[in-house]
């Protein structure tokens, strides 16, 4: 992974020195309340509802066992003994004190960490396939750029006052796992005819209240271009997005009022005058690709007996199955680990099972972790032959819950318990529907399902693009919920189309039971949910859900 | 009214005038923008006497003024609010796609914090519409000593000279 040289080390050092002079401006009174938030944002503290909540960019998702050791040592000395995995593969703290957040950075500091623009209105920490160096459909690492994205957006002088936050995905395999169609820039690597890997860049899509799926605004973009490409389309953004409006003022609404033709040649002629200044050399894209060569796998790995094999137990076989994936290099998986489990939000781990990760890490994948977007975790370079005594290991801990990818496996935003903007719980209504699921072989025939839920039209949990979507929305002071069908953010991304009437806080498990049963009652052979739903439409499971109604 | 230019505390002669104001006899002073395109005729003798300088904003349309920059003492970028950020933009956009090399001012609400950024991004004076401690903002010019990006300082970290 990306190590910081002493001129990245400076940087983030000052960062800490600038924070805490504008936290002890704010703390004496010179600094307003209103003159501090967008500050602070920027580093991304954040007032909820019960104290502050302070973000950390884990960029791309990759981070050590030294960063986690870190980052558990915060959460016992500065929090709750937890801590929040994000659906940006960042980390959230929920109680530190705000004055003890410059203290906080500077132990982040020491570990290469930081929380430059978590939040606010400038560029966000890009995000990456969680598989990235290590899947078999790679067409080529994307690591690296999104390493020169991070540096190139850090501390940017003319994008740090957007109109509205900005959110860059990168993919560099066949399918999709960054949601690149759902970000303001979403950059797939591609191979063009001549056989070269560059970029297929999409502009305009986004979550939130306005859902919309991104566009290509350039089909091929070759790689020494990327950084001026990129800055083409922000300046054109910094100066025409809409800023009289905060719920109009993403790219996509500028995109989608301007006009992609028009947009597209706004960006084009700006990028024509800046890009030979801005040309990325060979020697910078070697530098950083240097850091993500593949590690020296034992070519005896190859040789080793099929995973399997090596113990017969159900529940490691159960896990081997749905917690673990192919790796490119043979005699090795890349194991996830859910951080799903009963009656816990979705992405919280404790102090002490980041310490356990840490030293799993250690001993089984190189020292290196990663977070997903869907909010657990993966060892990724995993020797097939040692899966046993891993499995032991996080079995050990509670950390194999055996349902990657199943329906218990939600994406789930904090919701009014946590959130100051929500309007209904979502972490309650994910326990109610694990609840109603502790049924493995019943969760097994249910196959791939995601179902994600957010406490307002924020989106956070990322509804839209669920499978099923749960939205949380106030009705005169009570909390009812919208279902979505049929959403997803990967290849052919689609937002779900809304089932029909809001249901009461009570009846969302049991509506989301009925949809799971209405499937297995209709589905052909081996479809899954999705498939089924986009090949039935919705009507099937809305005549079930609203037949008492 | 003390302004920060250069990196140093001064005090700035520029009046601005607003538009129903009739243009004073001697002493230098700022119009709108859409002032001067109405009236260039009008103003084009104090612009050759160099006291003529031109406000602009987010709004306004670059490329109608690109070809007075030339003859323009003072540029001010104006900042409606410190979250405004399109004057960053614009201000590159003078500096690197129009070639302005005159006084180039933010003035407005915006926050010392946000200097250095102004100053990458091609401002040389700053005129803060609230009271400031000058001498406090003045520090922050020089607050970070590292930058990865372009600026119309300095080309992109990976282009500079090493070493």
């Amino acid at each position: 992974m990306y190590q910081y040289n002493s001129y990245d080390q400076t940087l983030v050092d000052e960062r800490v020195s600038q924070f805490r002079r504008q936290t002890e401006q704010f703390l004496a009174g010179e600094l307003t309340e209103d003159e501090f938030r967008p500050l602070r944002l920027m580093n991304g503290l954040y007032i909820q509802r019960h104290a502050p909540m302070l973000r950390i960019a884990i960029p791309y998702g990759l981070f050590s066992s030294t960063q986690m050791r870190m980052l558990a040592r915060i959460a016992r000395e500065y929090d709750r003994n937890y801590a929040h995995f994000t659906t940006r593969q960042n980390l959230q703290f929920n109680w530190p004190a705000l004055e003890k957040v410059p203290d906080i950075l500077e132990h982040l500091a020491s570990v290469e960490m930081h929380a430059i623009q978590t939040s606010g209105n400038c560029i966000r920490n890009t995000t990456s396939d969680h598989l990235a160096g290590v899947a078999p459909d790679e067409i080529e690492d994307p690591r690296p750029w999104c390493e020169i994205i991070r540096q190139w957006s850090t501390l940017h002088p003319e994008f740090a006052f957007l109109p509205r936050k900005f959110k860059i995905a990168v993919s560099g395999s066949v399918r999709d796992r960054a949601a690149t169609q759902v970000h303001d820039i979403g950059l797939q690597m591609v191979r063009n005819e001549a056989g070269n890997v560059g970029f297929e860049v999409l502009v305009g899509g986004g979550l939130g209240r306005t859902p919309i799926i991104g566009q290509v605004i350039r089909p091929y973009l070759e790689k020494q271009h990327l950084l001026s490409y990129l800055e083409a389309i922000l300046r054109v953004y910094n100066r025409y997005g809409r800023r009289d409006n905060k719920y109009k003022a993403r790219i996509k609404i500028l995109v989608k009022e301007t006009g992609m033709e028009t947009f597209r040649a706004q960006v084009e002629q700006e990028w024509a005058r800046i890009r030979d200044g801005l040309l990325l050399t060979e020697e910078e894209i070697s530098r950083v690709s240097a850091f993500f060569t593949p590690p020296a796998y034992d070519a005896s790995a190859a040789a080793d007996p099929q995973p399997e094999t090596l113990l017969e137990d159900a529940d490691y076989q159960r896990w081997l199955q749905h917690n673990t994936q192919s790796h490119k290099v043979a005699g090795y998986r890349a194991v996830f680990v859910s951080l799903k489990f009963p009656h816990v939000a979705p992405g919280d781990v404790t102090d002490h099972q980041m310490d356990v990760l840490a030293d799993l890490a250690d001993s089984y994948s190189l020292g290196e972790l990663r977070a997903t977007h869907n909010q657990n975790l993966i060892l990724a370079d995993v020797r097939v032959s040692r899966l046993p005594e891993l499995w032991r290991a996080l079995q050990a801990e509670g950390l194999a819950t055996p349902n990657i990818n199943k329906a218990t496996d939600m994406i789930c935003c904090p919701g009014l318990e946590f959130c100051s903007l929500a309007n209904a719980s979502s972490i309650p209504v994910a326990s109610d529907i694990y609840a109603r699921l502790d049924n493995l072989d019943y969760l097994y025939d249910l196959g791939d399902i995601r179902i994600n839920i957010s406490g307002c039209m924020n989106g956070c949990g990322h509804h839209t693009v669920g499978h099923i979507g749960i939205l949380g929305v106030d009705k005169k002071g009570e909390e009812w919920y919208q279902l979505t069908l049929g959403g997803s953010s990967a290849n052919e991304a689609s937002l779900g189309e809304r089932l029909g009437p809001s249901v009461a806080r009570a009846d969302v498990a049991d509506a989301v039971c009925t949809l799971l049963t209405t499937y297995l009652d209709v589905r052909q052979e081996d479809e899954s949910f999705l498939e089924c739903v986009r090949r039935l439409g919705i009507t099937p499971f809305q005549e079930r859900v609203y037949a008492n109604h | 009214m003390p302004i920060i230019k250069h990196g140093h505390i001064e005090e700035s002669s520029w009046v601005h005038l607003a538009d129903e104001d009739a243009l004073p006899e001697q002493g230098a002073c700022t119009v709108s923008a859409e002032r001067w395109l109405s009236a260039r005729e009008e103003l084009s003798e104090a612009a050759k006497a160099g006291r003529l300088g031109l406000r602009v904003s987010g709004d306004t349309d670059l490329e109608a003024i690109a070809g007075d920059l030339a003859s323009l003492a003072l540029v001010a970028v104006a900042f409606a609010s410190l979250a405004d950020g399109r004057g960053f933009s614009v201000a590159r956009l003078l500096r690197d796609a129009y070639g302005y090399k005159g006084e180039l001012r933010a003035y407005g609400n915006f926050l010392p914090d946000q200097l250095q950024f102004m100053t990458r991004c091609g401002f040389d004076s700053f005129e803060f519409t609230s009271e400031r401690d000058l001498e406090k903002a003045r520090a922050l010019l020089t607050e970070f000593s590292v930058s990865y990006q372009s600026g119309t300082d300095a080309p992109p970290l990976y282009r500079r000279q090493q070493g």
